[in-house]
């Protein structure tokens, strides 16, 4: 292949670099952030999706890179919401007089981080992305350094990412001293011939560091810190787009390298999969702080996500993408709700902050109902449609133990339940506490079309989504 | 194509818009809610008219599916209506009941009233599209969506324990309907089709109709209610509003005994004669059992929720039974308690509206200045005993005749439970409407209005008309049932 050649796969990351190194010389020199400059990190994003949708398909770089219908799918989702995360959290910051544009260049450089890890054909390129998504996001997480619990968050974030870092380099290792390579299709012709208990020992490795990016239970005991402290449009941005990455690095490991050996890790992503639904439906119970239970929220649709996975080939590949996709919107518009929810300037974020809001504010409030309801699962929601993915692909496995993972996961889903009912009690039933602010007019835009879209949109983006993501989930396992 | 079926289902939706751009044209303000109640009323009205003409258009011969829609979605889902003579009925009656629950909630609810019309169309619609999905994925979200606004209905127009009581209802039904999901999801898997039609001709291997059957009728079970998980209807019922109790009793409780004849009986054949002494069982103890915790109440609503219960076991008996009498039974048994437990409730409303209390103690002696009502009350008390002329009677022992065949033990216990109804429901009547007004503060309570005399007249005229003339329903029915009792002997070979 020539270099031209390889080169025309990769000019969405190439957009995305080089967007990145000139917004952060702009703003160095303009000192500030402007509305021409958060534009320009937008438009670097939907230049990047673009490029992504009409590029070629095909392997780069020796297989160090895959540009194939997969990653065409999670990088234009994952580019779209990065795009929303910087108008939403440009808008929060500068609400409170705490714009900086390096929060622009730092999602564009996640999200070229998460592109590469979505395109990763080889351990090594997938550290790369893993690593530079990563050290994005931990800035992100302390983005308002004067904020004690913001500080705590980043720190927090970074030692655990560190460690689990640590251990999916240390997987890595172990994979290609079995192996003899580092390439997803060289592993899985070595994983294919022999019953490799080393290699398996590197994946379960690989699969820690991966469950922890993830976070999946036992994993998981960062999110609610991370979320509680992170400000909170970032914290929608987490909840969203490198969750999505965080699983195709999930589907591109076990589908490209390891597609023969799903006997083997099957067994452990189903218990992943039931832990984290069960740890997020009653560490859920608990909590108070709306953040910190949308973060037990997510660790359990996380589980419900990797029964995707676990099932693993086309069916259960292609259920996790529909389920991750209309996951994101639902909870980027959750947090959009909740950034623009304040109550004399200060943050609503407890449940009893959102006592009688519907009175307050219908708006705001049916969007968060419908977001709860859709996150319960309930019909015709779009997180219905997300579980009907998932749990289908499981039932029509024919395999035992998903079946069976599929039906406690839903018994879960029960009991997850009840906070989502607590939090549309206290809005519906309750009487209002005081008076809010007026929501600013972007993310209230954000969450009602979001809602519109998880209430009635879903219905017909699914006619197209569906397709799409069975087209995405074709592509694995051509390495 | 959109068609009738449709039509009807959606009508309701319409309602809702025209609310919503009302009150965002006219703000929240009393004029508002005046205008409310009657959009809400011309759109039930209006609905109940097409339901009217679903039946009309009905072919009683026909024992298929009539009136087909069937639009291909994502998938492989399809949007799939269609009525055969066991729905067609129910959607009538819902059709019917919603203009009732509109015209009873007229003054009794006094807070957020375009809010509450709204839960109550969009409960409509959903209730109706459950009598005529036919596609399984289509029957689920109807299925589902419905928690929402009753949750609503019981949490913010409730009473006391509201909150404690909607979450008992939205997490019981929850917990049932998840398990039917699985089932839904590995048939759909196995049989590699959502629609009811081609699932009923497909035949499971029986291990398999063992635990698809159980599955189903763990959601049926809790929303029937069967004993033992019944115990969130007395809750749901004695706090819920007025409306919110009829619409309750007289159409949600239906859409568990429809489930089993829809799913459990033609789809799982094999596995519903195996559990058949199952249900027989836990249908003679619902009758039996709750029958006496009814006679002990002190809550003049939570002995009605509480005969419902056992009301419903009479259903579940006939249900599977597997004849006609039984199936018959079943359908008009539930047609005649949507009325009359309606009715019930509604009686209920109107000493509540006026005193504020549903202790049975608090009461006594209201023949003297209620006779219209005490007519009413009687009338309905009787229907509920099931005495010869009301519809009680048809559905009680054609359920009792069915079962009769199938297993004579039950149709003995569940006789049974006709005396002890008459024994609670008379008590009731004994203690609230008879004997001279003790309590000072009933002096002056106020004999029916004509808003609540409207009220009562269709549901007298059903309860009469049905009891009389049943075969208005059986007409309808019979040729679907005869499809239903033959394509479960020929499974089982009896």
């Amino acid at each position: 292949m020539t270099f031209a050649a390889n080169f025309s796969l990769v000019i969405p990351e190439f957009i995305l670099g080089v967007s990145a190194l000139v917004l952060l010389v702009w703003g160095a020199f303009q000192g500030k952030t402007s509305p021409a400059f958060t534009g320009a990190a937008v438009l670097a994003l939907l230049a990047a999706a673009v490029a992504t949708v009409i590029g070629p398909h095909g392997h780069a770089f020796n297989g160090v890179y895959a540009a194939d219908g997969a990653a065409t799918y999670a990088k234009v989702a994952i580019f779209l919401f990065s795009a929303v995360a910087i108008v939403l959290g440009d808008r929060w910051l500068a609400a409170r007089g705490d714009q900086k544009f390096e929060y622009a260049v730092l999602v564009v450089l996640a999200a070229l981080g998460m592109g590469v890890t979505a395109s990763a054909g080889d351990l090594i390129s997938l550290y790369i992305g893993v690593e530079l998504q990563s050290l994005a996001l931990y800035v992100l997480a302390a983005f308002r350094r004067e904020d004690a619990k913001a500080s705590e968050a980043g720190l927090k974030y970074f030692v655990l990412g560190a460690l689990s870092s640590g251990l999916l380099l240390y997987g890595s290792s172990l994979i290609y001293g079995f192996a003899g390579s580092t390439r997803f299709g060289d592993i899985a012709a070595v994983a294919h011939d022999a019953h490799n208990v080393g290699l398996l020992f590197g994946l379960i490795f690989v699969l820690c560091g991966l469950a922890f990016k993830v976070s999946a239970a036992p994993f998981h005991m960062w999110t609610p810190d991370v979320y509680e402290g992170a400000p909170t449009p970032v914290v929608g941005f987490f909840a969203a787009a490198p969750k999505l990455a965080a699983m195709m690095m999930f589907a591109r490991v076990l589908g490209d390298a390891f597609p023969d050996a799903v006997g083997q890790w099957r067994q452990v992503l189903v218990i992943t999969a039931l832990l984290s639904v069960f740890v997020g439906a009653f560490a859920g119970l608990a909590q108070n702080n709306l953040k910190r239970l949308w973060a037990y929220s997510s660790i359990a649709n996380v589980g419900y996500a990797l029964l995707g996975v676990a099932t693993g080939g086309e069916t259960g590949l292609h259920s996790m993408l529909v389920f991750m996709t209309l996951y994101m919107v639902d909870v980027t518009g959750f947090f959009a709700c909740l950034q623009a929810l304040s109550r004399n300037g200060k943050p609503m974020e407890t449940i009893e902050d959102m006592a009688g809001l519907v009175k307050e504010r219908p708006g705001v409030a049916l969007a968060m109902t419908a977001f709860s309801l859709s996150a319960l699962g309930l019909p015709p929601f779009s997180g219905f449609w997300a579980k009907f993915y998932v749990f289908g692909a499981a039932m029509g496995s024919g395999d035992v133990l998903l079946q069976w993972a599929a039906v406690l996961g839903l018994v879960g889903s029960v009991v997850a339940a009840f906070y989502y009912l607590r939090l549309i009690k206290t809005m519906w039933f309750d009487a209002p506490a005081a008076t809010t602010d007026a929501p600013p007019s972007v993310a209230r835009a954000v969450g009602l079309v979001a809602a519109l879209f998880a209430v009635a949109g879903v219905w017909i983006a699914l006619v197209w989504i569906d397709p799409a993501a069975r087209l995405a989930a074709a592509a694995f396992g051509h390495a | 194509m959109i068609g009738l079926l449709s039509l009807t289902t959606f009508a309701p939706l319409v309602g809702v818009a025209v609310l919503l751009a009302v009150r965002a044209a006219q703000g929240d303000n009393a004029k508002t809610d005046n205008l409310a109640k009657w959009i809400a009323l011309a759109t039930t009205l209006v609905t109940f008219a097409l339901s009217i003409l679903v039946v009309v258009q009905f072919d009683p011969a026909n024992p298929g599916f009539q009136m087909v829609e069937d639009i291909p979605w994502f998938a492989g889902l399809h949007y799939r209506m269609g009525v055969d003579g066991i729905s067609v009925l129910f959607v009538l009656l819902t059709g019917f009941l919603l203009p009732i629950c509109i015209v009873a909630s007229w003054k009794s609810v006094e807070k957020r009233i375009v809010e509450y019309m709204i839960a109550f169309l969009v409960l409509e619609t959903l209730v109706i599209g459950v009598f005529c999905a036919l596609d399984l994925i289509l029957f689920y979200l109807f299925f589902e969506g419905g928690l929402v606004p009753m949750f609503l209905i019981i949490g913010i127009w409730g009473g006391k324990r509201r909150v404690y009581a909607a979450y008992k209802f939205f997490l019981y039904t929850l917990l049932g309907s998840v398990l039917m999901l699985a089932a839904i999801l590995s048939m759909i898997a196995i049989a590699g089709t959502s629609s009811i039609p081609d699932l009923m001709h497909f035949k499971f291997a029986p291990w398999l109709q063992t635990w698809l059957w159980l599955a189903f009728f763990a959601s049926f079970a809790v929303k029937m209610p069967m004993w033992p998980v019944h115990t969130w209807l007395p809750d749901a019922h004695v706090e819920a509003p007025t409306a919110g109790s009829v619409i309750l009793a007289g159409i949600l409780l239906k859409l568990g005994g429809y489930g089993f004849m829809r799913f459990c009986l033609p789809m799982f054949p094999n596995a519903s004669e195996t559990f058949q002494p199952l249900v027989f069982a836990l249908s003679a103890i619902a009758i039996v059992y709750t029958s006496l915790v009814a006679f002990r109440q002190t809550d003049i609503k939570k002995l009605i929720a509480y005969s419902s219960v056992a009301h419903m076991g009479f259903v579940t008996m006939g249900i599977f039974s597997g004849n006609a009498a039984g199936e018959q039974g079943a359908i008009f048994q539930m047609l005649s308690h949507g009325l009359i437990s309606g009715a019930l409730f509604l009686c209920v409303g109107v000493v509540y509206d006026r005193m504020h209390t549903r202790e049975i103690a608090f009461y006594g002696g209201l023949t003297n200045r209620m006779p219209h009502y005490a007519f009413v009350f009687l009338l309905f008390t009787m229907g509920n005993v099931g005495l010869p002329g009301t519809s009680g009677f048809v559905g009680e022992i054609l359920t009792m005749t069915g079962t009769y065949q199938a297993s004579t033990w039950t149709a003995l216990v569940a006789a049974t439970g006709v005396i002890l109804s008459a024994m609670y429901a008379l008590t009731l009547y004994r203690r609230v409407m008879f004997g001279e007004i003790v309590n000072p503060e009933l002096k002056t309570i106020a004999d029916l209005d004509k808003r609540e005399i409207l009220l009562f007249v269709p549901l007298i005229i059903g309860t009469l008309v049905l009891g009389v003339y049943p075969n208005l329903v059986f007409n309808l029915t019979a040729s679907s049932v005869d499809g239903l009792v033959g394509a479960w002997r020929a499974a089982v070979g009896g």
